[in-house]
């Protein structure tokens, strides 16, 4: 049946995730975000928590349980309710594990899983995202090449989450018109990691540019052996991810709006007594309930097994738009005070643009 | 378990109605259009649909047992139905007859023996007066008991089925000293005396749907035709509980919303789909024509306001309390829903401004749905009133 109630595991998950990031991440994301990193024992915490390995099957490392993307929907919107760059650094080896062990063949899940799914936190990430204008992740200009039994990739990649730390990364490249994923180790020859990309938000999240100059793998490399992944619906799961965090973000603006409009006098009362302020709140709250509603739906459609190509591409394109505009009302409700760095609003309002800007930082 | 799939039956639901509306309603969705006021007696097969309703009381009818394999609800269902019969036509389902949302009102409040007397008519809603449109607790109709009965006067606008009703659902005021806490709602039959239909009026849209003035004058109705209480409490619990109604009434005009967006916006997929131009979810919307983008945007836009709609049906099926959300649909369904059925004329051109096709019609109909039953401004108000704690004197 159609159902919008959490099981008792959601919940669990749910409300763990919850308070990971209010003791952690919540009075810290701004000074994250100045200081431009994120400690990395509060990433061990909520690595600790499961967050990408709960869904790999117990000989692999993982927890056994059923990979759920309704469950990585939830901890991610929690996670990013804390701080977004926070969501993608804890999540990023989610963009290598859940493709191997959701597509990947039996002897790539038994060789690569277990090195992802270890107690300590271990960087493994994805490169999709490329530099250049009209960039699309179905039409990427990244080749993969077939020659003597190995692939030879080449092509420039930018974004890739935690790269210059990543023990291995799946690169997204195009073989004979089909788009694929293949497993580049660190160190590889012809992979090069460029210095961390200075960007719009995020600051204390590490993306690097990735350049791959004739870089040769092996044909055990490729994601799914020679019938390759299912391109869509990796996409798919990369968009619930965006759509699920563009969530969490809205309502950190709403709730940081809410007490604001009730706190701030002018007038000789609080500003939320004016329906143009009052108004754009409710707003944001009906549209971030509607941002988090089309993630649930794309990720229902995945865990009911059917395609999410539709659903997600739609999430993901409403996320961009609305978490946009939902934490510019942000800003604009606080003013000249939203305009200050300190006031989260500030930094909700840059990070927000990542969702329609880019492609897979992390994966439901 | 979160799982935003209708369940099949559901889906078939939707797919059986959408049916029904293009064998029946579409091909006389211009028809009506142009002849304002006429009624439609192609729907009088439909007499009896329960569109608004609910089911009377079977005896020896026991309560579905909890724990058995839960379904969802009859929120739900209706929210769909309603959904495919406006894609349909959303002023031929407004004059099917029985399904008036006075029908809502009795079916949400009335008393199994009212059910029996009343379950069956055609009722409407009268709620609106020339001085009161969004400030319902200021209207001025009168109820003054009289011995076993009511004596009503006053003057109803805008009433929705003011001539094919078989009764009349108004809300009156027993003791006006005591403010909102004195509305209480009456079912008023037709051919009551002191009960005139004195005019219909012309609209921008759902012309199909007769939409009229009543004027009560002495209109003298059983006492026991009161639909709730009529005990006049102090506090305004009493006022709530009648404004409670919309908390199901509300995602229905959503999902009319919901149902006219996705007719004009199936329309005009169509007609691009038709010139080789795809719209198969795959591109990068910046790479794309402005044409698929838009398109693109706005059934984004569709999905979100029928899952906001679904939500609001759910919560009323679930029995959680549901008046936030019930006015996060329509204030979401109705603005959004306008604004597709506007820019798909726009899309469309020359198309989009004839009358050869449906879509000037949709654009014209929709507008009531952010309108009727609380406007966009005053389901935002309640929304921000509630997510905010503050009250009608601190909110205005």
């Amino acid at each position: 049946m159609f159902d919008l109630s959490l099981s008792k595991e959601q919940k669990m998950v749910k409300d763990s995730f919850s308070k990971l990031v209010k003791d952690l991440v919540a009075d810290n994301a701004h000074d994250m975000d100045e200081a431009g990193e994120i400690p990395v024992s509060a990433v061990q915490k909520a690595w600790e928590l499961g967050c990408s390995v709960s869904g790999v099957p117990e000989e692999y490392g993982g927890y056994g349980m059923e990979d759920s993307p309704i469950l990585s929907s939830l901890v991610l919107e929690e996670l990013a309710y804390g701080d977004m760059a926070y969501a993608v650094a804890v999540t990023a080896p989610s963009l290598f594990i859940v493709p191997v062990n959701d597509m990947g063949t039996d002897a790539q899940k038994k060789s690569l899983l277990p090195n992802a799914c270890t107690d300590d936190y271990n960087v493994f990430t994805m490169a999709m995202c490329e530099p250049h204008f009209g960039f699309d992740p179905v039409s990427l200009k990244t080749t993969a090449a077939k020659k003597n039994g190995s692939y030879v990739l080449n092509g420039a990649k930018c974004f890739v989450p935690c790269a210059s730390r990543s023990e291995k990364m799946l690169v997204a490249a195009n073989l004979d018109g089909e788009n694929n994923l293949f497993v580049v180790e660190k160190g590889a020859a012809g992979l090069s990691v460029g210095e961390k990309e200075k960007n719009l938000g995020l600051y204390s999240l590490e993306t690097n540019t990735v350049t791959l100059e004739n870089c040769t793998v092996p044909a055990e490399a490729r994601i799914g052996g020679d019938k390759g992944v299912d391109y869509d619906r990796v996409l798919a799961r990369a968009r619930i991810a965006m759509a699920s965090m563009a969530a969490g973000m809205c309502r950190c603006s709403l709730d940081i709006v809410k007490q604001y409009a009730l706190d701030r006098e002018q007038f000789g009362e609080p500003i939320a007594y004016r329906q143009s302020i009052a108004f754009m709140i409710a707003e944001m709250a009906y549209e971030t309930d509607a941002i988090r509603l089309l993630a649930w739906q794309a990720a229902s459609r995945l865990e009911a097994g059917k395609s999410a190509k539709r659903e997600a591409y739609l999430a993901k394109l409403y996320a961009g738009e609305m978490a946009m505009k939902i934490c510019d009302y942000g800003v604009q409700i606080l003013g000249g005070h939203g305009y200050i760095r300190e006031m989260n609003v500030e930094r909700l309002y840059r990070n927000a643009r990542s969702i329609s800007c880019l492609e897979a930082l992390s994966m439901v | 378990m979160i799982n935003l799939e209708l369940p099949d039956y559901l889906d078939n639901l939707k797919t059986q109605m959408k049916g029904f509306a293009e064998g029946l309603l579409r091909p006389i969705s211009r028809k009506y259009d142009e002849a304002e006021h006429v009624y439609p007696v192609e729907l009088d097969v439909l007499r009896g649909m329960k569109v608004m309703g609910r089911p009377k009381k079977k005896e020896g009818e026991e309560k579905p047992k909890k724990d058995v394999e839960r379904k969802n609800g009859a929120n739900l269902s209706q929210a769909v139905t309603v959904e495919a019969i406006c894609w349909g036509d959303v002023g031929l389902m407004l004059s099917i007859p029985g399904a008036g949302l006075g029908n809502a009102a009795i079916a949400a409040v009335a008393t199994d023996e009212q059910m029996e007397r009343f379950g069956d008519k055609w009722a409407a809603m009268a709620i609106t007066e020339p001085a009161s449109g969004s400030d319902a607790g200021s209207i001025q109709t009168t109820a003054v008991l009289d011995g076993d009965e009511w004596v009503l006067n006053g003057e109803k606008i805008f009433v929705t089925c003011a001539d094919r009703c078989d009764a009349v659902v108004v809300w009156a005021n027993v003791d006006p000293t005591a403010g909102k806490a004195g509305i209480k709602s009456f079912i008023v039959e037709k051919g009551t005396p002191g009960f005139t239909l004195e005019k219909l009026e012309h609209k921008l849209g759902i012309r199909a749907s007769d939409t009229g003035t009543f004027v009560l004058k002495d209109c003298r109705i059983p006492k026991e035709n009161i639909l709730g209480s009529a005990e006049v409490k102090k506090s305004t619990e009493g006022f709530k509980g009648v404004m409670k109604t919309f908390d199901n009434t509300r995602p229905m005009v959503a999902a009319m919303s919901n149902g006219v967006a996705s007719a004009a916006l199936e329309f005009l997929k169509d007609k691009v789909e038709a010139q080789d131009i795809k719209l198969d979810y795959h591109e990068n919307t910046n790479n794309v024509s402005a044409t698929q983008k838009e398109y693109y945007l706005m059934e984004a836009n569709l999905e979100a306001m029928k899952l906001l709609t679904y939500k609001a049906s759910w919560m009323a099926d679930e029995k959680i309390f549901n008046n936030v959300e019930a006015s996060m649909s329509k204030a979401k369904a109705g603005k959004a829903g306008t604004l597709i059925t506007q820019k798909v004329c726009e899309l469309l051109g020359p198309m989009g401004f004839s009358r050869e096709h449906l879509a000037e019609k949709w654009m014209r109909d929709s507008k009531i749905l952010d309108i009727f039953e609380g406007t966009g401004q005053i389901q935002h108000l309640i929304v921000a009133r509630n997510i905010l704690k503050l009250s009608r004197n601190q909110l205005k």
